[in-house]
């Protein structure tokens, strides 16, 4: 190990996450790898290990003979001091090697808020932060993830994005670099090959310019590059790559347990969603493969936990059979099974004695709005029916801790929306005291409301965020309207999400807020501990760049979207047909019901849903 | 139903498992073999392991005991060998067998520590060291549970000691009390820190070698 390394480990807090080693750890013989890869996660090692996306990756590229993938995380901040005054850059766990010697240095972003963590990880690693600063092919930045549906905000420091999911993509890309390397090509001879690669995005090959008002007049491809990028899909859930044998961190994670990834896509349309549009079309995993896969990851990692991850896990065809299925060895191996948030409108008592036998953690429900006609504006088709049967049933089965989350600040919502977040409270309040099968341990019901962000590619990528001091009224009066003593009402803190609309619909300009509030500071904005809106104003009154505009501006219908390049084959046209049906507050059916042309079916030839 | 007793190495990247992340670690590492370890009864049962000393984080160790029960009646022939094809790098198991003697019979442990000097070690520090430590009294401050700092003689726990100079470090080889009560080694920096302030190491290590017995014999 490092010398320099172990002087600073017994400073910090928590150095098992910086030093590797764990179970399952890729290691390569260096002298047969071509091309090396530092896969970045910009969150801590705990919130990165956790991710199943990550750990795909990993093992979909260690997989390449030639390659060797290694991890590198954004330290915490007491370790990034300690690594700053010891003047030791940011290095990958297996090998130990700065991150600026890969020939690849790739991120995985999922959130916007991580955008500070990527420009303070570059530095760390000591890599020239934007990329004009890096003639040379090696190291080439890249990044993939959800975010990067909108690149545009870290459009000046990464040299490409990948668009949609990395399984069949990355290795494309890494064989390319393994080519280009072999053939001395230049970095723009790369790049300009890149971009010709599906699901490959090179925002320097893109000029736009902007008219007086600050909207985009026109963004221009530049040799030969494609006018529209759509996303990557995998077809065949059931030939893509399962990690089963994966990385055991030796300290504990958040999620730290199996996942099992039941089906990609969502067939509900929820119009506010960004997942639900940009993961179309939906395709399942059978279950016999998952029940194999669960077996093969438990027995491999010896791990007595397993959760079924999906959008909306409920929706699989086959739960019941599936949760039969992995039954026999979770009881045989006291293993527990558990399901992420569940929607309200098909919780089951079958489903739930599936659950009984492990522990019973709390139950999470998100109705989203607090009345019958924001949820249909928002087509979150969950009546409140639906949720008092799925409350009775919880209750009645003996769950006392339930969460219920909302969001506040949603297109339409009026006064009348608000205080039926609080009526659901109460009306689940009496449930409980007529079904609960005991009283004696209390009801704990928490509610949470964040403050809406609309994001691009969903129904309201064109609506104004509400201002602050209105999400705080509404916040305000929501509390007093919450009676109920076994209640807690937590509310999302304001000035996060805030920012959050700013780098969700940002464009280009926005780089340089970027690294201005880099430069002040901002490493891990992700973690309120460490995010200060003061810190963003200044930064963004610096660039001369007003954030309302891009938070809290409407959009007309034909204004040019700094993401339109991108495509994820939903068509605006789609999407601006559902922002109307939600201003009618008409719900569209699921995909499974009936088929609203979307535009996603053309990447499985027609027809996108199948069972 | 027997009970086995694991002795194992603790190196390299994985003296930064915690003790708590130890114990889900030979969790995992059991289940992974396969074997089945007792659960305690009751409403969350969990296996029962018992480590015969925690170790601290960053001080290594080749002399680590593991304590556990399993359903079937093994004598552990073997069982060292496939555990370790499940390990995370630097835990090694190195024999498995049906314990003896209690726990409580370990009085002792062995063990080097190095003090590292980035200009060279300083003149005749090793002696100065070895007197240091050889008085009849070696009082250190040590926090307590209760956070609040308390005066310790550690020198009625220091059993013997050895120094030797080697290029750029101090090596102390000591005999400490192990437990009832027990001493880090690493405290033996702390004397000097506090007695010899221009002695103070710009670094420690910690490893330990050996469990003994009250009398000096190995404990196994």
């Amino acid at each position: 190990m490092d010398k320099r390394l172990e002087r600073i480990l017994p400073q910090v807090q928590k150095p098992a996450r910086y030093v590797g080693g764990e179970y399952n750890e890729v290691h390569k013989d260096p002298k047969n790898v071509e091309v090396r890869f530092a896969f970045c996660f910009p969150d801590t090692y705990e919130i990165g290990m956790s991710n199943l996306g990550y750990r795909i990756l990993y093992g979909v590229l260690n997989e390449m003979p030639g390659v060797w993938c290694q991890r590198a995380f954004a330290p915490w901040p007491d370790m990034e001091a300690e690594m700053r005054s010891a003047q030791i850059p940011l290095c990958a766990l297996e090998s130990g090697e700065p991150i600026g010697d890969f020939d690849i240095v790739g991120f995985s972003i999922g959130y916007e808020m991580a955008y500070t963590a990527v420009l303070n990880m570059l530095d760390l690693g000591g890599i020239p932060l934007r990329a004009e600063k890096r003639p040379s092919l090696t190291p080439l930045v890249i990044a993939g993830g959800t975010a990067m549906y909108n690149a545009e905000p870290i459009a000046d420091f990464i040299d490409l994005a990948l668009i949609g999911e990395g399984e069949e993509l990355l290795p494309e890309l890494v064989n390319l670099l393994r080519r280009a390397k072999k053939e001395n090509w230049s970095k723009p001879q790369f790049l300009r090959s890149a971009a010709q690669t599906e699901g490959v995005y090179v925002p320097s090959l893109y000029d736009v310019a902007y008219k007086e008002d600050g909207t985009i007049q026109s963004i221009t491809p530049q040799d030969g590059a494609p006018s529209k990028v759509y996303k990557r899909v995998v077809h065949d859930m059931d030939k893509s790559y399962f990690p089963a044998k994966t990385i055991v961190p030796s300290t504990e994670i958040v999620h730290d347990r199996v996942t099992l990834e039941l089906f990609r896509g969502c067939i509900r349309g929820c119009r506010f969603c960004q997942a639900g549009y940009v993961y179309r079309p939906v395709r399942c995993r059978s279950k016999e493969q998952l029940v194999q896969q669960g077996e093969e990851a438990l027995r491999d990692s010896g791990y007595q936990e397993v959760t079924l991850s999906s959008l909306s896990t409920s929706d699989y065809p086959e739960l019941t059979a599936l949760c039969d299925g992995l039954e026999k060895y979770c009881s045989q191996n006291h293993v527990n099974l558990s399901l992420p948030s569940l929607r309200a409108d098909n919780f089951s008592m079958e489903l739930m004695q599936r659950l009984q036998k492990g522990r019973k953690a709390g139950l999470t429900f998100a109705p989203e709005a607090g009345t019958q006609r924001l949820r249909d504006a928002i087509n979150k088709n969950v009546t409140e029916e639906d949720l008092t049967n799925s409350l009775r049933t919880a209750f009645s089965g003996g769950w006392s801790a339930v969460k219920l989350y909302f969001m506040l600040g949603l297109p339409t919502e009026t006064d009348e929306d608000v205080l039926g977040i609080a009526e659901i409270a109460n009306h689940a309040v009496h449930t409980w005291r007529e079904y609960a099968s005991n009283k004696n341990r209390g009801l704990r019901l928490t509610v949470s409301t964040s403050w809406f962000v609309p994001k691009p590619f969903t129904a309201f990528q064109w609506e104004a965020q509400i201002p602050l001091e209105e999400y705080e009224r509404r916040v305000k009066l929501l509390r007093e309207a919450m009676t109920a003593k076994a209640v807690t009402y937590n509310w999302h803190d304001g000035d996060t999400s805030f920012i959050e609309a700013v780098l969700a619909r940002g464009d280009r300009r926005i780089g340089k807020v970027l690294e201005a509030v880099s430069r002040k500071g901002s490493c891990l904005d992700a973690w309120s501990d460490y995010f200060d809106l003061n810190r963003w104003l200044e930064a963004f009154s610096e660039c001369g760049l007003d954030p309302a505009f891009y938070a809290s501006r409407q959009r007309e219908k034909d204004e040019i979207l700094p993401w339109s390049v991108i495509s994820c084959f939903v068509s605006d046209e789609y999407l601006w047909r559902q922002r109307e049906l939600a201003y009618q507050s008409k719900a569209t059916p699921d995909c499974r019901t009936a088929c609203s042309g979307c535009g996603a079916n053309v990447v499985e030839g027609g027809e996108c849903y199948h069972g | 139903m027997g009970k086995l007793r694991l002795r194992f190495a603790k190196e390299g990247r994985a003296v930064y498992i915690s003790h708590l992340d130890l114990l889900r670690t030979f969790q995992r590492v059991f289940l992974r073999e396969g074997l089945v370890v007792r659960h305690s009864q009751g409403f969350h049962p969990h296996p029962i392991l018992s480590f015969a000393l925690p170790l601290s984080v960053g001080q290594s160790s080749i002399c680590e005991l593991l304590d556990f029960e399993v359903e079937e009646a093994l004598d552990g022939q073997g069982m060292a060998e496939a555990l370790n094809r499940y390990m995370p790098e630097g835990i090694r198991a190195l024999e498995c067998y049906v314990p003896v003697r209690p726990v409580r019979e370990l009085a002792k442990l062995s063990c080097e520590v190095d003090f590292l000097y980035d200009a060279g070690v300083p003149d005749n520090a090793g002696e100065q060291i070895a007197e240091l430590l050889a008085r009849e009294s070696v009082m250190i401050q040590k926090r307590t549970k209760r956070k609040t700092l308390a005066d310790i003689d550690i020198r009625p726990l220091l059993h013997s000691l050895k120094v030797t100079e080697e290029p750029g470090f101090l090596r102390l080889n000591a005999v400490v009390s192990a437990q009832n009560p027990g001493m880090n080694p690493a405290l033996l920096a702390a004397a000097v820190e506090r007695h010899a302030p221009t002695l103070k190491a710009d670094f420690v290590r910690v490893r330990r070698l050996e469990t003994l017995d009250e009398s000096g014999g190995i404990f196994r």
